[in-house]
């Protein structure tokens, strides 16, 4: 698999420390994602995986640096991060259950008001057809697997320019756990969204991401290609049980 | 500066506070000595609602039902069936503490908002059915209260009342202060921070939430005894909802939870409606009336922001800061007086 | 048969007037998650508004109308960021306690203004009846149904089928996700309140000309709202406006039926509002309570 083109990383973070409360998560994690390119960031539960995504949403308070197309991210609210062009997928898919699967799409485009949003509905509709039967019934009928697909689907509508996805394999069989990732690995190519995506389960996310990091108590502790971290040892015995 | 133990500062403290209960009647006039008694008929019903809502964490927007229902038992023993004053008080809590017992057994299956709806509903109906049985409660007219004549030369009617409502104010505390500082009150209090907590370590909801709203509507009973002696005369339609709520809203000021909260809330339900005014008078003839509404409203909404624990809690702290102060930190550490909530 | 159509007509106007308030209850319960005790109070405030409007200022009662429900709108929004938005996180009773604040507050404010007088309020619809198909029904009945149905009618679809409708339903249910999708939470529930207190302040304005207009005007009408919004269940709109109607019908034809119950009825409101607490919280299309274990 190529790394991507950009030179500049869209999404570049800093030494970052965050917590809640008196409960620091993040002690100094330093990591960045180049355009174009999907990055996996894996560690055992409790690592901080995913503070860092908040921290990067501004769902959570940090320090030091976050950059994001050149602009920092620290201090911003996630309605403010949304509108710039990321787009979170939280951990449990928040899909709000009592509206209805279109709503739930239209409600993703919310910062936009351009005239296309019906165009990309159809899209979404197009790489997840199972969706387009479900249209009108609420979100939380859905089952685990198309909840997922609607999660990514909403988060699509914004047209963002970053993806962060929250361990969406979480609670999925691994059949449609493949399923999923594909398409996010072809959604991704079509239409040029990094992606960051946060996974305990490392040998699906390695499958398609370009380049992984490793986050231990709250630091990197490994980054590199997903082919070296395949191939490492180390990891493979510490993170991918074989 | 050494300082004093515990005991001897609360004993201290005890006696001033019985010297100045005591005395006042005979400083003030006697009007002043019938606005004292009614911050003591004011402190006694929001004591009850201390331990409901502040203690049980129960919420009542309703308990002018049983000021009102006090009251009535009062005016009609006293009226119609001759008895004595003193004889009321006992029936009116008895009355009224199974009114709550009976009332706290639904409460049981309501919480928060839902409990403050149906209380609500239950303050606002309360003078209209007390109203409709006219041939017992007087309907409209209402019924008058044989006034307070005291029987001593050298006690004024004024004075005398005075010290009867002391009298009451004064069990009633100390019929709180037993509760609330022992086992019951643990469990009450244990109840308010987590129903779920206090279930798991075996304590019977129901039982205490229901003697809470009992013990709570019994005080209030008595303070509508009470309230009926000051006013002369009890009348249904005095004991509208916004009774309920002054209540309420006076023991939060006051300070939830607490007996000296209860006693400052009187205070501030008894002389802040007529200072404000008077006050803002002087500026501006106009907005004298609104006054009270807007200073209670104001008032609430600055305790609510800056001090939970009312001008009780205020006064507390600053007192604990300024012995610290005095004494240095190791000293006034010794022995930190227990908070009664 | 006419007389029942007449006393049906009268109960469809005054329940219209319940439904609206109840609406208002129901959009801050939804929307906010805590009940508004000061309701009522906001609905006779912006009532009064629309008086001056009418008296001092000479407008069309046609232009006051709207005009004040607008002013009611923003106010509560104001209202929304600058005492409520610190409370969210707060207990149940405090956030009782901050509506019971702004009642006080309201409700002398309104004293100060405008004086405790009973006035008449100005009213474009004569109160004569008039014979429909042999049916003696007042204008001023119909007209107050046929508002309230535009009003309401014009809320649901504002709600339902706009994009900051759903954008405000989707705050109020799930505030954390709504953030993510670019939703600012803060103004959703504010736009909330504003909305809540146009309902008011319609049910208010409709209200005024049958009963006198003073500060203490909404005390008896809020009773019988808080039943419509627990009788059509707390966190449903339309349980709302249809538990006000029928609260409304009903109540109508019992006084003119049932002569023995007809002095009973606001004790029967009462009563059922606390019977559907304790036994059915949910009201009639409400969703099931559950409760916190």
């Amino acid at each position: 698999m190529s790394e991507g083109n950009g030179t500049q990383p869209i999404l570049d973070l800093r030494d970052v420390h965050a917590g809640y409360g008196a409960i620091r998560a993040l002690h100094g994690v330093t990591l960045s994602v180049p355009e174009r390119t999907i990055v996996a960031l894996l560690g055992a539960n409790g690592a901080g995986k995913t503070t860092t995504l908040k921290a990067i949403s501004g769902s959570v308070r940090a320090h030091g640096q976050i950059t994001f197309g050149g602009r920092s991210l620290i201090g911003s609210d996630p309605a403010d991060t949304a509108r710039l062009g990321i787009a979170h997928v939280p951990e449990g898919r928040g899909t709000m259950g009592s509206l209805t699967v279109s709503e739930n799409l239209r409600l993703g485009a919310y910062t936009r008001r351009d005239r296309e949003i019906g165009k990309d509905m159809q899209q979404v509709y197009s790489y997840f057809p199972v969706l387009k039967d479900r249209q009108s019934r609420p979100a939380g009928l859905l089952s685990g697997g198309e909840q997922q697909m609607l999660a990514i689907g909403r988060a699509l509508m914004s047209r963002p320019k970053l993806l962060l996805l929250d361990e969406p394999s979480l609670g999925l069989a691994p059949l449609i756990v493949k399923a999923i990732f594909e398409l996010v690995r072809r959604i991704s190519e079509d239409s040029g969204t990094a992606v960051l995506l946060v996974e305990q389960n490392a040998v699906a996310a390695l499958n398609i991401a370009h380049e992984a990091y490793v986050l231990e108590v709250g630091r990197v502790t490994v980054h590199g290609s997903s082919e070296e971290l395949k191939r490492s040892e180390s990891v493979r015995r510490s993170y991918l049980g074989y | 500066m050494r300082s004093i133990p515990v005991r001897y500062r609360r004993a201290g403290f005890l006696f001033a506070v019985a010297v100045i209960g005591l005395g006042l009647p005979w400083v003030v006039t006697g009007f002043q000595s019938l606005q004292l008694s009614y911050v003591l008929i004011f402190a006694i019903a929001m004591l009850g609602l201390n331990i409901l809502t502040g203690n049980s964490g129960q919420i009542s927007l309703g308990h002018g039902a049983f000021v009102a229902v006090g009251a009535f038992v009062t005016a009609i023993g006293m009226q119609r069936y001759g008895m004595n004053m003193f004889l009321t008080f006992p029936i009116a809590a008895l009355v009224c503490g199974m009114l709550g017992f009976f009332i706290g057994l639904p409460a049981l299956r309501l919480e928060g908002i839902y409990l403050a709806l149906a209380t609500f509903a239950l303050g606002v109906g309360a003078p209209d059915l007390l109203r409709k049985p006219a041939a017992i409660t007087g309907g409209v007219r209402g019924i008058v209260v044989p006034p307070v004549i005291s029987p001593f030369d050298w006690l004024q009617d004024e004075q005398y009342f005075y010290y009867v409502c002391l009298g009451v104010a004064v069990i009633v505390f100390l019929v709180a202060w037993n509760l609330l500082s022992g086992k019951i009150g643990r469990a009450w209090r244990s109840i308010r921070d987590s129903e779920l907590a206090a279930r798991s370590s075996g304590i019977n909801l129901a039982g205490y939430k229901t003697l809470a709203f009992a013990v709570s509507a019994a005080f209030a009973g008595l303070a509508g005894s009470l309230l009926g002696l000051a006013n002369g005369f009890v009348s249904a339609d005095s004991y509208q909802v916004t009774l309920s709520i002054s209540i309420l809203v006076g023991s939060i000021i006051g300070g939830i939870g607490t007996i000296e909260g209860a006693v400052i809330g009187g205070l501030i339900n008894e002389f802040l409606p007529t200072e404000s005014h008077d006050f803002i008078y002087q500026f501006n003839p106009s907005l004298s009336t609104a006054a009270p509404g807007i200073t209670q409203g104001l008032l609430l909404l600055i305790i609510i922001f800056f001090a939970r624990d009312g001008i009780a809690g205020v006064i507390r702290v600053t007192y604990h800061r300024l012995r610290l102060r005095a004494l240095g930190r190791k000293e006034a550490e010794a022995d930190v007086m227990p908070k009664a909530v | 048969m006419s007389d029942f159509i007449a006393q049906v007509v009268a109960g469809l106007a005054a329940g219209g007037i319940y439904a609206s308030l109840a609406l208002a209850l129901v959009i801050i319960y939804t929307a906010v998650g805590l009940v508004n005790f000061a309701q009522g109070e906001f609905a006779m405030f912006a009532t009064f508004i629309c008086y001056t409007l009418l008296t001092n200022f000479k407008l069309s009662y046609f232009i006051a109308f709207p005009i004040a429900v607008g002013i009611a709108f923003v106010a509560a929004f104001g209202i929304e960021r600058a005492v409520i938005r610190p409370f969210y996180k707060s207990s149940q009773l405090t956030t009782v306690l901050v509506t019971l604040a702004l009642l006080s507050i309201t409700n002398s404010t309104a004293g100060f203004i405008w004086g405790y007088v009973p006035r008449a309020f100005p009213s474009p619809f004569p109160f004569k009846p008039v014979n429909v198909l042999g049916v003696s029904v007042s204008i001023q009945d119909t007209a107050v149904i046929g508002v309230t149905l535009v009003v309401l009618v014009l809320i649901w679809l504002l709600i339902n089928r706009t994009r900051v409708g759903l954008a405000m339903r989707a705050a109020a249910a799930y505030p954390d996700t709504a953030e993510l999708m670019g939703i600012k939470v803060g103004n959703m529930r504010g736009f909330g309140w504003g909305l809540a207190a146009a309902a008011g302040a319609v049910s208010g304005i409709l209200v005024a000309p049958r009963i006198f207009l003073e500060p203490n005007m909404m005390q008896g009408i809020i009773v019988y709202a808080f039943a419509a919004a627990v009788l059509g269940g707390i966190d449903n709109p339309v349980g709302a406006v249809v538990g006000g109607l029928l609260l409304g019908v009903t109540l109508a034809l019992v006084g003119a039926y049932i002569p023995s119950l007809a002095d009973l009825r606001l004790e029967m409101t009462l009563g059922l509002i606390i019977l559907l607490l304790v036994v059915r919280p949910s009201g009639l299309f409400g969703r099931p309570h559950v409760r916190r274990v």
